[in-house]
C-alpha cells in the first residue's frame, strides 16, 4: 500500500506518502497564496525524497476542508486527476479531523478551530483524536463561546481569538502525514472514509461583483 | 489527405469563465470538444458569479475530461502534451483548470503548456480553416474584451492594436437585454429579437468614431447608456418599447464599430484576410456585415462555426498542438493561473526552459530547486 495524502485548505500546502506502516516522506509549507504553485512541485518533492514514482501510489487520500474555497479547489482537484490519470481511488478526509488526530489529546473532549476568514472559525468537537462528536461547522467566535468554555482548542483559528479559546494547544497546522496516518488507520480497520468532494460550509457570495468584467459572453 | 498521425496528440483545458471545456486535438485537426456549461445557475444573477462557475469546475472536470478523450477515441498514454488556460480569466476559475492540468500532465508524464486564452481563441480557427495565414488580423470579441490583434505567429506573436477602453461588446449585450427584460445571457436573445426589427430605426451613437479617435479601441459604454435612456424615455411616456426595434438598432451600433474598425486595420496594416472569434462571434449579424464588408475591401473572412467561438478546450487543445509543432518550451510545474496575462505572451514557458520534447520533463523538475 502506499497512501498519497494531500491538503490545501489551510494556509498550510502538505503532502505525504504512507506505506500502510508508516509516513515515508512528507513535505509542509505554509503559504495561503501560492497553493497552486506549490503543491505540485511538492509532490515531486515527497516522491523524490522516497525514491519512488507516481505510479506507485495505490490510493490518494484529500483533505476535504472545511477551508477557503480557492486554495481548498486546488487539494482536491489535484487528487481528483491522479485518481483519473492513475486509476486509484481516492479518498477524502476532513482537514480537521486531520488537527484532531495530531494533536494526541486524549484526556477528554477538545476542540479544533482553524481560520474561515470574515471574522469566523470552522471549527468542530472530539470526543478523542480520533472521535469527532459535533461539526465541522462555521460560526463567529463569540456565537460559540459557551459551547467551547473550559474546552482546550487546538489550530490557527483557535490562536486567533484567544477570547473564546484561551486554552490554545498545537498544532497550527494541519499536516498531509497526519491524514495519511488517520486514513491509513481507518482503511486498516475497515471504516469508510469521505468522498472526495469539497466541505465548503458557506452558499457562494452570489453577487456578480460591480465592474465585474467576464472573459468570454454567452 | 495529408497523413496526420505524425501531427501532435494534444489535450487541451479551459476554465476561464463559466464553461469547463476539454477539447483534444491533433495537429489541426478536431477530434473531441466536450464542454460543461454552469451558465444555468448563473442566469438569476444576470452575470457570472465566480465562485458558482469555480465549483462547478472542480465537479465537472474528471467527467468532461473522460468524455473528451472517449468522444476523440484516443487513449491519455498517446498524448503528446497537456495545454491549459493560463489567464487571462477569473481567477479562482483558471486555478481549478491549471490544478487539474498539472496534476494530469505530471500523472501521465507529458509536457505542459500553459496558453494564453485569447490566442487560443485565434487557433481555434486552424480546425475550421486549415493553418492560420501570417500575419492574421483577429477580431476578438466576448463579454470580457473586445480586441484587435495582429499575429504573425500565434505561439510567440500577438500584438495589440485596439481593445475596449470600457465595456466589452458582449457585456454591452448582457446589459442592453437586462434593460429590456430579455435575461441572462443577452447575446443570443438580442440576436434573435433582432432579426425581425429595423436596424436604422434608431440612430444609437458609434463610440470612438471620430476623427480625432482612436483609429482600433473599442467604446461601448456611451452607447449602453445611450440605449436604456432612450427605453426609458419610452417607458416614462406611456409608450410600448419596440424591442425588435430597439434590439437590431443597438446590435447595429455595435456591429458597424466592429466591423470598420476591423476592416480598417486590415487596409492599413496590408492584411488581405480577418479572423473573428470569441462568443460575439456567433452573432449572425456581425457575420453577415463582416462578410459584405470585407468582400467589398478584397479581404477574406475567417470565422469558425459558433461552438468554436464562445470558450471550449479544443481552442486550447489548438494553441497546444500548435505550441509542440514549433517547439515552444513546456510550462513548469509551478505555473500558476495568471488572471491578467497579458496578451503578449501567447505562453507561459517554464522558468527553467524544460524543452516540449523532453521526456525527462519529470526528473528535470526533481532536479531543479524549485523552493528557493
Ligand atoms: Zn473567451
Amino acid at each position: 500500500m502506499l497512501l498519497l495524502a494531500l491538503d490545501t485548505a489551510t494556509p498550510a500546502v502538505t503532502v505525504a506518502l504512507h506505506d500502510g506502516t508508516s509516513v515515508i516522506a512528507a513535505s509542509s509549507q505554509v503559504d495561503a497564496r501560492r497553493h497552486g504553485e506549490l503543491l505540485l512541485p511538492a509532490v515531486d518533492r515527497v516522491l523524490a525524497d522516497a525514491g519512488l514514482r507516481l505510479d506507485a501510489v495505490t490510493a490518494v487520500v484529500a483533505g476535504v476542508g472545511p477551508g477557503p474555497y480557492t486554495g481548498l479547489r486546488v487539494g482536491l482537484m489535484t487528487a481528483d486527476t491522479f485518481g483519473l490519470a492513475l486509476g486509484v481511488p481516492v479518498h477524502g478526509v476532513c482537514t480537521l479531523d486531520g488537527l484532531a488526530y495530531a494533536s494526541g489529546i486524549e484526556g477528554g473532549p477538545f476542540v479544533v478551530a482553524t481560520d474561515a476568514r470574515r471574522k469566523e472559525v470552522y471549527w468542530a468537537r472530539y470526543e478523542d483524536p480520533r472521535t469527532r462528536v459535533s461539526g465541522p461547522a462555521v460560526d463567529r467566535p463569540a456565537d460559540i463561546a459557551e459551547q467551547v468554555a473550559g474546552l482546550p482548542a487546538v489550530g490557527a483559528g483557535a490562536a486567533l481569538y484567544p477570547d473564546t479559546f484561551p486554552d490554545t494547544r498545537g498544532p497550527e497546522h494541519v499536516t498531509a502525514a497526519a491524514l495519511a496516518s488517520l486514513a491509513a488507520e481507518k482503511l486498516a480497520a475497515g471504516e469508510e472514509l469521505l468522498e472526495p468532494r469539497p466541505l465548503y460550509l458557506r452558499r457562494p457570495d452570489a453577487q456578480v461583483p460591480k465592474n465585474y468584467k467576464v472573459v468570454t459572453p454567452q | 489527405m495529408a497523413d496526420t498521425r505524425d501531427e501532435p496528440l494534444v489535450l487541451g483545458i479551459e476554465t476561464s469563465c463559466d464553461e469547463t471545456g476539454v477539447g483534444v486535438v491533433r495537429g489541426t485537426t478536431l477530434l473531441a470538444d466536450a464542454v460543461a456549461s454552469s451558465v444555468d445557475e448563473h442566469a438569476r444573477f444576470g452575470g457570472v458569479v465566480p465562485e458558482v462557475a469555480s465549483r462547478a469546475h472542480l465537479e465537472a472536470m474528471v467527467p468532461t475530461i473522460q468524455r473528451a478523450l472517449k468522444d476523440a477515441g484516443v487513449s491519455a498514454k498517446d498524448l503528446d502534451g497537456i495545454a491549459v488556460t493560463a489567464g487571462p480569466g477569473l481567477a479562482g476559475a483558471l486555478l481549478v483548470g491549471v490544478s487539474a492540468a498539472k496534476a494530469y500532465a505530471y500523472a501521465l508524464g507529458k509536457p505542459l503548456y500553459g496558453v494564453n486564452h485569447l490566442a487560443s481563441h485565434i487557433c481555434v480557427d486552424q480546425l475550421e480553416h486549415g493553418a492560420l495565414p501570417e500575419p492574421t488580423m483577429a477580431l476578438l470579441v466576448s463579454g470580457g474584451h473586445s480586441s484587435l490583434l495582429l499575429s504573425t505567429d500565434i505561439t510567440s506573436d500577438v500584438r495589440p492594436l485596439g481593445a475596449t477602453i470600457d465595456d466589452a461588446a458582449g457585456e454591452a449585450f448582457d446589459k442592453i437585454a437586462r434593460v429590456l427584460n430579455l435575461g441572462f445571457p443577452g447575446g443570443p436573445v438580442i440576436d434573435r429579437y433582432a432579426r425581425e426589427g429595423d436596424p436604422a430605426a434608431i440612430a444609437f451613437p458609434r463610440g470612438l468614431t471620430g476623427p480625432r479617435d482612436a483609429a482600433y479601441d473599442f467604446s461601448f459604454s456611451g452607447l449602453k447608456t445611450s440605449v436604456a435612456r432612450w427605453i426609458e424615455a419610452k417607458r416614462a411616456a406611456g409608450e410600448d418599447v419596440p424591442v425588435r426595434d430597439v434590439a437590431a438598432s443597438f446590435q447595429e451600433a455595435v456591429v458597424d464599430v466592429l466591423t470598420r474598425k476591423a476592416v480598417r486595420a486590415c487596409k492599413d496594416e496590408g492584411v488581405d484576410h480577418l479572423m473573428i472569434g470569441g462568443g460575439v462571434a456567433a452573432n449572425t449579424r456581425l457575420r453577415a456585415l463582416a462578410q459584405e464588408r470585407c468582400e467589398k475591401a478584397g479581404i477574406r473572412l475567417r470565422v469558425p462555426r459558433p461552438k468554436l467561438c464562445t470558450d471550449n478546450g479544443a481552442m486550447v487543445a489548438a494553441l497546444g498542438a500548435e505550441m509542440v509543432a514549433r517547439n515552444r518550451a513546456a510550462s513548469d510545474l509551478g505555473l500558476s493561473a495568471d488572471s491578467s496575462l497579458p496578451v503578449t505572451e501567447p505562453h507561459v514557458p517554464g522558468a527553467h526552459g524544460a524543452h516540449a520534447h523532453d521526456h525527462d520533463h519529470v526528473h528535470e523538475v526533481s532536479k531543479d530547486n524549485l523552493y528557493s
